[in-house]
């Protein structure tokens, strides 16, 4: 993590250096590889956080809120958990259990969370970014034009690692988990190969960027050609199998605790467990960045033709949306430090140490700081007003709707685990067999057809 | 229903599980949302910090009652020491040389590792010398010596007031 981040403060460093254009065409390559894997990877923590707080609320419960950094005595709701969990984690004693094939148990936690890094490589992150000098940049590591076979390739790499996990642990429970899960793996990738040649047709492509940007415009007329219009069943079953890739609930057979001890991680300890554990946040996160960007528009702000890349890269526009963006920021900024002060006035004197304070460190913090800044922004500088300077704002609000749509589809995936309880293995099979695939076959020639016909 | 296999039922009902689990997932958003909006309403009690208070008619940690003047109502006539089933009261009589009530306790101590807290001496006092009334539970201790309750220790302890201020009278108890 850290590495990643001195990789992309390497390459930000050489690029200001070599000015911004085809002179730091070496940094913006070191950019491109950190972008997804620094995204990836710092969308670990708020996922677990709105794992354990989702879930919390939605059984009436209040969550993690106790552990705190001292002297600033902040636990932001429940986020340094996560600082905690890492403590836990990597001080904890490196178990190897002597029972286990000691290669490929080792190997499979590294396995997974490589598999689940290398998925996001293909992911156009914002339109490519055209300088004036003629460069060209991409926002994604791997510019292919079977970007989407590499998804699906490099996805199903991941079955090894569940399989090896719970074969190498030697242990019945984690064998048994493992088969679980390169079942489940399997017959569900076969839905998702299904619902995402639906898409190769309407976008006669398998490049990620000719999907986002053939997304553009209106369909039937009136609804936008997002692909969960122009194809809402391959949206459907794609949900449902990107559930079951993940291993999530309601497809979590393959760590049923409640049958298997913890499935095919049960000897893990330590940070190999850590790894699996992120891996499956990775693995989501991965799946929502996918989703987006076939069937949500990708990194498109709004459907229709609504902010479309070539008004937003004028300076003009690009200055007239930022500063009703920042404007927006510096609102709602404002509006949270409001809030942090009235909560710091009713819990105040519920602590007794530096918690008490949390309420004014927030507020100046994450609050007023940011509003002010926001505000100042807004009214000292006004925008970019060079080509250069429109291509890096299209960018970024590209991109934040981007990270937005992803943020909201992983809080879809954390909302059904705590809505749907988990299926029975033959249910499962039975589901993804009898029904998804005959369905995603139907749905597959009733695309064809409607192509065929002129009507996508 | 559970079992049947889902090869029977067919694709009506399978797209009827789907509309189920969309309202399922408005269930839970709705309780998220109220939880969010009104946090004060949550069960949980943020224990160390907040204590609920227990019910008035808790058998909680005894205290010795005083007259008016400070001395102990207890007269030292062991009827709760002799009612104790756990006998784990042991009291020391003296004698006062000019009070009318001449007997008092010299000692006074309950063996909290051996009280079965059942409240009989409670019962069986004809003053209303002891109660159990103090709203606390009998801490941990590190030493056997810290968990026999002195006089002046059962002296010291307050009765708990109930929110609505009820204070529990003797034949409550």
């Amino acid at each position: 993590m850290s590495a990643l981040l001195a990789l992309f403060l390497a390459a930000a460093g050489f690029i200001f250096w070599q000015g911004f254009g085809a002179e730091a065409a070496f940094g913006w390559m070191l950019l491109s590889a950190a972008i997804p894997w620094l995204f990836v990877l710092n969308m670990i923590p708020p996922m677990i956080w709105m794992e354990r707080k989702g879930c919390a609320y939605i059984q009436d419960r209040v969550g993690p809120e106790r552990a705190f950094i001292p002297g600033l005595g902040l636990r932001m709701a429940g986020l340094i958990h996560n600082l905690a969990d890492v403590v836990k984690l990597v001080t904890k004693e490196e178990l190897l259990p002597k029972h286990v094939n000691r290669t490929f148990y080792v190997a499979a936690p590294m396995l997974s969370m490589a598999v689940a890094l290398l998925v996001g490589a293909v992911v156009p992150f914002c339109h490519e970014l055209r300088f004036s000098d003629g460069f060209v940049f991409r926002a994604q590591a791997l510019d292919l034009n079977v970007g989407l076979l590499w998804f699906l390739s490099m996805s199903s790499i991941g079955v090894y690692s569940v399989a090896l996990a719970g074969w190498s642990s030697n242990n019945k429970y984690g064998q048994l988990g493992g088969l679980r899960a390169s079942a489940s793996m399997i017959s569900y990738e076969t839905v998702l190969g299904l619902s995402v040649a639906t898409a190769f047709l309407v976008h006669g492509s398998t490049s990620l960027n000719d999907m986002v940007s053939g997304q553009y415009g209106t369909f039937l007329e009136v609804l936008p050609r997002w692909g969960i219009c122009t194809m809402p069943v391959g949206f459907v079953l794609y949900m449902i199998a990107a559930l079951a890739e993940t291993n999530r609930s309601p497809f979590d057979l393959a760590e049923a605790e409640s049958e298997l001890v913890a499935g095919f991680h049960t000897e893990y300890g330590a940070f190999k467990f850590a790894l699996f554990f992120m891996a499956e946040y990775v693995s989501i996160v991965v799946q929502s960045l996918i989703i987006v960007t076939i069937f949500l528009g990708g990194w498109q702000p709004l459907p229709w033709n609504l902010l479309h890349h070539d008004w937003l890269v004028e300076p003009a526009n690009a200055a007239l949306v930022l500063r009703w963006l920042l404007g927006a920021t510096a609102l709602g900024a404002g509006a949270f430090g409001l809030w942090c002060l009235k909560w710091h006035r009713t819990n105040r004197l519920r602590w007794k140490d530096s918690r008490k304070n949390e309420g004014i460190v927030l507020a100046m913090m994450l609050g007023f700081g940011p509003a002010l800044a926001a505000l100042l922004a807004v009214l000292l500088w006004g925008g970019p007003t060079s080509a250069d300077g429109g291509v890096f704002t299209a960018a970024v609000v590209e991109f934040s709707a981007l990270a937005g749509k992803t943020l909201f589809l992983c809080w879809v995936f954390v909302w059904i685990r705590w809505t749907v309880p988990r299926f029975r293995y033959d249910q499962l099979m039975h589901l993804a067999w009898k029904l998804l695939i005959p369905l995603g076959l139907v749905n597959l020639i009733g695309t064809a057809v409607l192509v065929k016909t002129g009507v996508i | 229903m559970a079992n049947t296999p889902l090869k029977q039922r067919g694709i009506a009902r399978e797209g009827g599980y789907l509309l189920e689990i969309v309202k399922g997932m408005g269930v839970t958003f709705s309780h998220l949302w109220k939880n969010i909006r009104q946090p004060e309403n949550r069960r949980t009690v943020a224990y160390p910090e907040i204590r609920n208070p227990f019910p008035p008619r808790f058998r909680s940690v005894h205290r010795l009652t005083r007259h008016a003047d400070g001395a102990p109502r207890c007269t030292a006539c062991m009827c709760c020491a002799t009612g104790c089933p756990a006998g784990c009261i042991h009291i020391v009589a003296a004698e006062y040389p000019d009070r009318p009530i001449e007997k008092y306790p010299a000692r006074f101590d309950i063996d909290m590792l051996k009280c079965v807290e059942c409240g009989l001496c409670v019962e069986s006092c004809p003053c209303d010398a002891i109660r159990m009334d103090t709203g606390m539970v009998p801490m941990p201790a590190f030493t056997r010596e810290d968990f026999i309750y002195t006089k002046e220790r059962l002296l010291s302890h307050e009765p708990q007031v109930a929110p609505n201020g009820y204070r529990p009278r003797r034949g409550d108890l």
